[in-house]
């Protein structure tokens, strides 16, 4: 009976905990968290409970990878810079940083940052913490995102071939720090707001190993620091005093609390136990819309929902076939539909609203569903499939109530224009991450999430020598471009070489896109000083308050 | 007695280590890893990871150097939680499994039996079928639709009991999921037990008894009750330890840091070393009870010899 | 003891009476349940719902895997033709309902046949023949309880692929363990009764003694356990289709229609409330044929 029971379960649980694309965590603005004046008072209790969708996988910022940890680690941790409510960078415990050719740049930290337990913040401490992040022996899934910012020596450690003393980076003195990349990065301070790039105290880390995050033992440079976490119940944080901005600060006491489930983050927000949901059920949008439309936040979200095609099997390795089954899908229809939340439908595969991207519109989509249609039936044919021999091929996708809504939604338009039969077949999480990987499918589902806030965070997906390039497209023509852009002086070249580069991707369709994502929670009216523009979702504590 | 408990004791050593050896090497089998995830690891990260949990030795070698730490009393870190030891994962999650599976078990059996005497002894009139309509409502009708119904009455309606949390286990926050986790089994308690009862009454030697004249309370509670109980009892192994282990669909609902999420997350993540340990506190679990079920046997009908 | 002694003779007159009547028994249960009005009623109606299932969705206009955007969560409603309303897709729920019950009312009636079959004979055997053999097959059946039964249905489904019979191969792996334990609790209380210590003096083979006096007598408990069973193994089939096995859409059962309503409950009662009804009824019908089957089959009961 147990077993029967405790199965049955997971169906519900996992709805939401495995639809979460991992995401890349920056803070925001330092900006005084306070109503204009003219606006309401303040409530005499300043206690925020928020849903976090999951329980952590650690709080120690340089073992994580999703994004219900950086929410927290937000909150405990400051980085060198943080992120406003419109996704602009703001100082952090850098109160200024210069570089003259977007390879050496130098930090200026604020003097007055200190730990919780009132160490000063000192580029030291940025230090130890950033060799901490590549060394092999912390063992971090993210250390790769050190490779990524171009931090000099930062791929050799990882790759065990330097010890990691050898990273660029330097204290020129207590408040003055210096990183040395490989190659130039313009949009290196974007990145440097990630949850891999904050800091840790480095006498609690020594004394306490992987301890050290227990609430008794933590110490920290965020807003808050942790009170109590108990394991799939509650987090914790109360107010920092040692904060530097601790002033602004409006929020005394905020609870993460770890749900699973979107309709249980839902009922308990309707409880009044929970000021800020997680996410939201797309099949209750419609209903809290007309209920109380005043408690529902929709932002957009850097987040592209696609189909990928498995380009090194027939009939895939036809370009034909993947540009039929891509015309043939109604975005509009899913967008509203399906999902109906105000997703962008979608053409290109980085998402709209990404820095430093402009794209031209592909042809298809300036055409009516209908013409993409008709398309869509002549190319089938000319690649060899019709009516008395239809594609017949597996639509895989991983378990989720939304995943299974959008297959079920596709394969039908497939074979209402194009008479093509395409079984769906879901799997659970971690197989379906090692078919997917392997290359055992036909299509399948997929997302891919920014980790900051410049196109390459996607483009980059896409490049014949990318770990995460499951449609294994390959386009010398793709990789020159990023190659390029990489190298880029200008904003407006790099611009200019993502536009081929997607312009590329549009006729080559080793994957569909589908639609761009938007993040909406349901947000206690009460809560002031919620950010409308933040594309990252970078939610910060300390930005919030509550009003009377 | 004594000598039944050591043998049981003996007994269980050899059975947990076969669960041990068969679910250590059926993870390994299943595709994933504790470290795959959305964005593939670059191979030198992931060899780093891997070597830091032990996991780039050969399988054998790491079957040992687990039943090594067993030993000790150590059953390793976990994978997904770096932050604690699954030892410490079980410390959290047990109390409370325990608490609320106490509670419900002791609702379960007291309502279960009662309602099924009642049943029986009222055999083909409105209140047998009027409890069992409910108890069979109460069987088809899944958790994951029950709780939420609970919630939405009892929590956003008439705000009368929290939605969720646990908060160190008061009761407020204990009756919801308790009710969530009992009724399934209150209504198979019922069932079986009006089942047995009805037989039981239907004997020869209750037949004598009524024939004797003694009086009907007596002739139930001296005579049919313990009997009608066997297989009452039987099932109460499997249904203390579904109890106590936890049900994640309740825990996910409401909230509760129990053992049934952990055991699920666990397995979603291929978090190994927890699944290990979570199957080993289970099976341990189902032997005691199992054991003390044969116990409880003896006294029901001391007859019974194994 | 007076009990214990007065049972034991009636016990005794009986264990002659089964003998003498032994080979009348399945006929005679047959006539007796036949005789049982609530039984022949659920039996009716089950036969009602199964060709309502087989061939229900031929009378409605709709496809069970046509989507229609502009329908989407409607109510039931005669002049629409969708007479059990809509599902989030815009799906007919009637056929898609009668299309859930194919799958569900196999898994739930194999999951409760491999119980009885299997947990019966099991369970029988082992607390009958007791000793060593008994320890050694309780010790077998608490390690498969203890199995993480996820990594099974994962490893099913890595190594044999898709297939339905994977479906209920999973099912009846899970189902009998527990009716094996309550057999097996019976039997260790019928074995010493004093018609079974007839049937051994007499020279009855340990096979024969099982099958002839041990299960009939435990028929009744294992009836009413098996209609438990039954809801059990059709939400068990639902959480098969989370792994990966199992019904795929846009095929259905009535574990995943469950599953659904429950999310929408809210928004959409009857996507939930169909569904549900027709389990519900096949279950009640389950349970009174069970009853009816069981006071056919109680050796005890003439």
């Amino acid at each position: 009976m147990k077993t029967a029971k405790s199965l049955l379960s997971l169906a519900v649980v996992a709805t939401l905990g495995l639809t979460a694309c991992e995401q890349a965590s920056q803070p925001e603005a330092s900006q005084a968290a306070a109503p204009a004046s003219g606006e309401p008072t303040l409530a005499a209790v300043q206690e925020l409970v928020r849903g976090n969708g999951t329980e952590p996988a650690s709080l120690d910022p340089h073992k994580t990878e999703g994004v219900p940890e950086s929410h927290l680690i937000r909150d405990l941790l400051e980085g060198l810079v943080n992120q406003d409510g419109d996704g602009n960078i703001v100082p952090g415990v850098a109160e200024s940083w210069e570089t003259e050719d977007n390879q050496t740049f130098v930090f200026k930290l604020r003097e007055d940052a200190r730990w919780s337990n009132g160490d000063p913040v000192t580029a030291e401490d940025f230090v130890y913490s950033f060799k901490r992040a590549v060394d092999p022996a912390t063992a971090g899934p993210y250390s790769w995102y050190l490779e990524m910012t171009g931090m000099k020596n930062a791929a050799q450690i990882i790759a065990g071939e330097m010890p990691a003393d050898e990273l660029g980076v330097k204290a020129l003195d207590a408040q003055t720090l210096q990183i040395e990349l490989e190659l130039p990065l313009p949009y290196f301070i974007q990145m440097s707001a990630h949850t891999t790039l904050k800091p840790v105290h480095r006498a609690t880390v020594e004394a306490h190993g992987d301890k050290w995050t227990q609430p008794a033992n933590f110490v920290g440079n965020g807003a808050y620091k942790m009170s109590e976490w108990v394991v799939n119940e509650k987090i914790v944080m109360e107010r920092n005093d040692q904060y530097w901005d601790n002033a602004d600060t409006t929020i005394d006491k905020v609870t993460f609390l770890p749900i699973e489930n979107q309709v249980t983050d839902m009922n308990r927000f309707l409880a009044g136990e929970v000021d800020l949901t997680y996410e939201m059920a797309n099949e209750h949008f419609d209903r809290i819309k007309k209920d109380q439309p005043e408690s529902l936040k929709v932002t957009p979200y850097l987040c592209s929902y696609y189909y990928g095609f498995n380009t090194k099997k027939p009939p895939f390795d036809d370009v034909r076939v993947r540009q039929a089954l891509s015309y043939a899908i109604d975005r509009d229809a899913v967008a509203n539909f399906i999902v109906g939340k105000g997703e962008y439908p979608a053409y290109n595969f980085a998402h709209q609203k990404v820095a430093g991207l402009q794209v031209d519109t592909p042809e298809y989509a300036t055409l009516s569903q209908e013409e993409r249609n008709a398309r869509a039936m002549a190319l089938l044919k000319e690649a060899g499939f019709d009516e008395s021999h239809p594609l017949e091929f597996t639509l895989l996708y991983n378990t989720s109530e939304n995943h299974k809504k959008v297959a079920i939604a596709i394969a039908s338009m497939w074979k209402q224009t194009l008479g093509v039969e395409a079984s769906l077949e879901n799997q659970e999480w971690k197989t379906f991450l090692d078919n997917r990987r392997n290359g055992n499918y036909d299509v399948t589902r997929a997302g891919w999430c920014g980790d900051y806030n410049e196109a390459s965070t996607f483009l980059s997906l896409m490049q014949s020598n990318n770990g995460n390039n499951d449609q294994f497209y390959y386009s010398d023509a793709y990789d020159s471009f990023m190659e390029q852009a990489m190298r880029a002086t200008s904003d407006a070249e790099r611009s200019d070489l993502y536009r081929q580069a997607e312009a590329q991707l549009a006729a080559d369709m080793p994957l569909a896109p589908i639609y761009h994502y938007v993040n909406a929670r349901l947000v206690n009216p009460k809560v002031g000083g919620y950010p409308m523009n933040n594309a990252e979702d970078k939610l910060y504590t300390k930005d919030l308050y509550i009003l009377e | 007695m004594f000598k039944f408990i050591l043998k049981r004791s003996l007994e269980a050593i050899p059975t947990l280590l076969v669960l041990i050896t068969i679910t250590f090497f059926m993870m390994r089998f299943a595709p994933g890893s504790p470290f795959s995830s959305e964005r593939s690891l670059p191979p030198e990260v992931l060899a780093n990871i891997e070597a830091k949990y032990g996991l780039d030795k050969p399988v054998h070698e790491q079957y040992f150097s687990y039943l090594g730490g067993l030993l000790q009393g150590d059953l390793g870190p976990s994978f997904k939680y770096k932050d604690y030891t699954v030892n410490e994962l079980v410390a959290q999650a047990l109390p409370v499994s325990a608490k609320i599976g106490l509670f419900a078990f002791a609702f379960t059996v007291v309502m279960g039996v009662s309602v099924g005497t009642i049943a029986a002894l009222k055999q083909n009139t409105w209140i047998d079928y009027s409890i069992m309509s409910t108890a069979m409502a109460g069987v088809v009708m899944p958790s994951f639709v029950l709780a939420p119904t609970l919630v939405y009455i009892f929590s956003i309606q008439l705000k009368w009991l929290p939605a969720g949390g646990w908060n160190g286990g008061q009761l407020r926050f204990i009756i919801l999921p308790m009710l969530g986790m009992s009724l399934l089994y209150v209504a198979s308690f019922a069932r079986i037990m009006r089942g047995s009862m009805i037989e039981v009454m239907n004997s020869n030697f209750i037949r004598t008894a009524k024939a004797k004249g003694l009086p009907f309370r007596h002739i139930v509670l001296k005579h049919a009750l313990r009997p009608a109980m066997l297989p009452v009892v039987s099932y109460m192994g499997p249904a203390f330890v579904g109890i106590i282990t936890g049900s994640v669909v309740i825990e996910t609902i409401f909230g509760l840091p129990g053992l049934g999420r952990l055991f699920v997350n666990g397995a979603l993540n291929r978090d190994y070393s927890l699944v290990l340990g979570l199957t080993i506190l289970i099976g341990s679990f189902t032997i005691l009870f199992n054991a003390i079920v044969d116990i409880v046997y003896a006294f029901i009908d001391p007859k019974i010899r194994y | 003891m007076l009990d214990r002694k007065l049972n034991s003779e009636t016990m005794d007159a009986l264990a002659e009476q089964l003998e003498v009547e032994g080979r009348s028994l399945w006929q005679d249960a047959r006539m007796r349940f036949f005789r049982n009005r609530a039984a022949m009623a659920s039996l009716a109606i089950l036969t009602v719902i199964t060709l309502l299932v087989l061939f229900g969705g031929y009378i409605s206009q709709y496809a069970f895997d046509q989507t229609d955007w502009s329908a989407m969560h409607s109510g039931p409603s005669i002049a629409s033709g969708h007479y059990f309303g809509t599902d989030s897709l815009g799906r007919d729920m009637y056929v898609r309902t009668l299309l859930g019950g194919r799958v569900s009312l196999g898994v739930g009636v194999a999951g409760a046949f491999v119980a009885v079959l299997l947990g019966t004979l099991y369970g029988a055997t082992s607390g009958f023949l007791g000793g060593t053999v008994d320890r050694v097959m309780m010790r077998l059946l608490e390690i498969l309880y203890g199995i993480p039964f996820m990594f099974f249905v994962i490893l099913l489904v890595t190594f044999f692929g898709r297939n339905i019979v994977l479906v209920f191969i999973a099912i009846g792996a899970v189902s009998w363990l527990d009716m094996a334990r309550i057999v097996r609790g019976q039997t260790l209380s019928l074995k010493n009764k004093e018609f079974i210590e007839a049937a051994e003096v007499c020279g009855v083979s340990k096979g024969r003694i099982i099958t002839r006096h041990i299960i009939p007598n435990v028929l009744g408990i294992v009836v009413v356990y098996a209609t438990l069973l039954v809801p059990q193994m059709i939400l068990t089939e639902s959480f098969l289709s989370f792994l990966g096995l199992g019904v795929q859409e846009p095929s259905t059962s009535w574990g995943a229609l469950l599953q659904d309503g429950s999310q929408t409950m809210e928004i959409a009662i009857w996507q939930l409330l169909f569904p549900a009804a027709f389990m519900v009824t096949t279950l009640f019908c389950f349970n009174y044929v069970g009853d009816g089957l069981r006071d056919a089959l109680d050796p005890k009961d003439r």
